[in-house]
């Protein structure tokens, strides 16, 4: 090597990298996330929105970093329509987000498959096969057919980079949103990235709006016609994937073919080096005569694949006939064992895995005292996503049900209604600040619209960050993604606004008796109550507090 | 995989896992290698086990070292060696802090380095490449007790 120098942007990405003496080319080695934001940033992307969710955090932040522009909304629905928004501009936009949270921003992608987007709108959808860090392990690649949307799946960082970029041509191409699946294996691995291998697209348009009634009004006079251009579109895109260079084959032996895409692929070509493999880039609509002529040259065809049957499902219903993973494979990531364990129709049980040592509340964390007067309590919790999940673990084990974004509170007030009064009058729905911003706003409505007999109480858990993803802001800090000052909403307003009268903001960790007098106070009573319990994150006040002197300093 | 040389690292959140693994892939990238390294973010970040895999060669596929072809186990904290032991391939050598003198760390934090200096010992790459290495991926103001560190571990 003869000349090698690091050239990480400044304040910038996590990259690690190099220029190659032999080939003179720039030779990176990112994560997956990395790779998407600098293809939207080399793209010309106008504007990335989304909302922070492991695995696919590090894209918007990464974009930022770079110089991009990138903005968390309050969620993922309101992201995907400012990116909308953007495309219908006629410029170009990424939204990315989390694979449950595009179950918050399915309704305005099942229509906007429908309009006709001058500007590209690329989806991003970051899967967690295996639950690494999240509730379940739904399979996004069923959103792409039950939207009509297409979509392409990167299997690590040169073709996440790639794949960005082939979304967003595709979807000027045929006017239509794009999605990119990817997985937190894709997403978080750090792979050598070649920018200059990449084909470039064309720069981006000028935004400017033109007026096109038929095609973005989605009354069902002009949906119905937008629904069959929408098939149009899909068959075009289908028989555009069948020739089309994001599927690869690899050439092996005879006996044995397998289809697959995504991550699978790498553990693919491990465990079976020896094999024929048709690698899909572009998995909907899919390339049926390119799968039939593949699985017509080779003895026996197997489909493999993480999570869903989806493909294998597919090809079969298109008439090709194809082996299958087991049920047991369905659940979890794949990797190369289980992979040579599918090759080979090995269904024994498997080792099971060794259990780490799990995560914990931090010491010092206000919500530990949170948990713990809720357990002394007695308290029955309707719990929400963030860090304090964690108050299921032991010693606190004072959760007792966690679902979605913002489900505490509905589901408490279910519990509510259902339960004899001596336990619903135990009922408590816990919440953190961001959360409550993302959906627990419209709980608190339904709240104080149709309340229980018993009342109930609300506690907002306000930590002042999005803690669990990695302390990103959102409208309740007053901080925009790049940490400048913008508008700050408050969570005792918006309560108020919704007709709570019984309001109470309190350190808890300041008196930690009074804060469990005041919680029973509040249960003991057949009112609606909202507490909010607040105290800034130890990991992030540090941050908090450097934020905020600059910014003071710059108003 | 003929020809990859896999590396897990090991260690609870904050123990500077993370750092360790990319400094493994600096190294192995200036060397010419196609390198890929993966971990599992999120709930790690609260104290709770974390390893990373590295894994270097001509040609590098999966980006998990398979179970029982880790060459190298490299565990930041002692109990985690058993919780990792499955990666380790029969041959496969482990790197822990008993073999390193603790009390001579300049900073205890550097410990993940001082293992690194530790594993170089089985590595192919030059001391000069990955003091280099080290200059890359940590901040400034930790370079110099990192160095030490690794110089310690390195013995």
């Amino acid at each position: 090597m003869k000349d090698s120098h690091i050239a990480v942007p400044e304040g910038g990405l996590d990259a690690i990298s190099m220029r190659s003496g032999e080939q003179q080319s720039f030779v990176e080695l990112v994560s997956g996330n990395e790779a998407v934001a600098r293809a939207a940033f080399d793209a010309g992307v106008s504007l990335g929105a989304g909302y922070p969710g492991t695995p696919s955090t590090e894209i918007l932040e990464a974009f930022d970093s770079l110089g991009g522009r990138a903005q968390w909304a309050p969620n993922e629905k309101v992201a995907l329509e400012v990116a909308l928004g953007v495309s219908l501009a006629g410029a170009r936009s990424i939204v990315t987000m989390k694979h449950v949270g595009l179950n918050v921003a399915a309704d305005p992608l099942f229509t906007a498959a429908y309009l006709d987007l001058p500007g590209a709108l690329v989806v991003v959808s970051a899967d967690d096969p295996g639950m690494a860090s999240s509730q379940n392990e739904q399979d996004n690649r069923r959103y792409a057919v039950a939207a009509g949307v297409a979509m392409l799946e990167p299997s690590d960082s040169q073709e996440a980079y790639e794949f960005t970029l082939r979304a967003i041509e595709i979807a000027e191409r045929w006017s239509k949103p794009v999605m990119l699946r990817m997985t937190t294996r894709v997403c978080h691995t750090k792979t050598v990235l070649r920018r200059g291998r990449a084909r470039s697209i064309p720069p981006p348009r000028r935004a400017d709006f033109r007026r096109d009634l038929p095609s973005r009004v989605m009354i069902p006079a002009y949906a119905r016609p937008a629904h069959k251009k929408l098939r149009a579109a899909l068959a075009h895109i289908a028989e555009w994937n069948e020739t089309a260079d994001v599927n690869r084959i690899v050439d092996g032996s005879p006996a044995m073919g397998i289809v697959t895409s995504g991550i699978s692929y790498q553990h693919v070509r491990e465990a079976a080096p020896e094999a024929s493999v048709l690698k899909l880039g572009m998995t909907y609509p899919l390339p049926f005569e390119l799968i039939r002529r593949f699985a017509s040259t080779v003895e026996r065809t197997m489909v493999i694949e993480e999570g869903d049957p989806y493909l294998a499902e597919a090809v079969r219903a298109a008439g090709i006939p194809v082996g299958a993973k087991t049920e047991m494979f369905r659940l979890g990531e794949l990797n190369v064992s289980r992979v040579r364990r599918i090759l080979a129709n090995d269904v024994s049980p498997e080792p099971p895995l060794l259990p780490g040592k799990p995560p914990a509340l931090c010491p010092g964390c206000g919500h530990r005292t949170v948990f713990s007067s809720l357990r002394n309590l007695g308290c029955i919790v309707s719990g929400d996503i963030g860090c304090y999940g964690l108050g299921v673990l032991p010693p606190f084990e004072a959760v007792d049900s966690i679902v979605c974004m913002g489900a505490s509170i509905g589901v408490g007030l279910g519990l509510r209604h259902a339960l004899p009064p001596e336990q619903a009058k135990r009922v408590v729905s816990v919440i953190g600040d961001s959360t409550f911003f993302h959906s627990g706003i419209t709980g608190l409505l339904e709240m104080a619209y149709n309340p229980p007999p018993t009342g109930h109480v609300v506690l907002v858990l306000d930590n002042g960050t999005t803690a669990m993803t990695g302390f990103q802001e959102h409208p309740g800090t007053g901080r925009t993604l790049d940490h400048s000052a913008t508008s700050k909403a408050s969570i005792e307003g918006l309560a108020r606004a919704a007709g709570v009268r019984n309001l109470h903001v309190i350190d808890p960790t300041l008196d930690p008796a009074a804060f469990e007098r005041l919680v029973k106070e509040c249960l003991d009573r057949p009112e609606l109550t909202v507490i909010v319990a607040r105290r800034d994150c130890l990991l992030a006040a540090r941050h908090i507090r450097e934020y905020e002197r600059i910014n003071a300093r710059c108003n | 995989m003929r020809g990859v040389t896999n590396i897990v690292i090991a260690g609870l959140g904050g123990q500077g896992v993370l750092t360790a693994a990319d400094v493994v892939a600096d190294v192995a990238l200036h060397a010419g290698f196609d390198v890929k390294k993966s971990e599992l973010h999120g709930m790690s970040q609260r104290g709770g086990s974390l390893a990373s895999d590295v894994r270097f060669g001509h040609e590098v596929f999966s980006p998990m070292v398979p179970a029982g072809e880790a060459d190298f186990l490299v565990a930041i904290e002692p109990d985690q060696v058993s919780v990792n032991a499955a990666a380790l391939s029969p041959n496969g050598v482990i790197v822990e802090p008993s073999q390193i003198n603790a009390e001579k760390l300049r900073n205890k934090k550097s410990l993940n380095v001082a293992l690194l200096g530790a594993l170089s010992r089985y590595l192919e790459f030059s001391e000069e490449a990955w003091i280099a290495a080290i200059r890359r991926r940590l901040p400034e103001k930790l370079v110099e007790a990192n160095l030490e560190a690794f110089a310690l571990g390195k013995g």
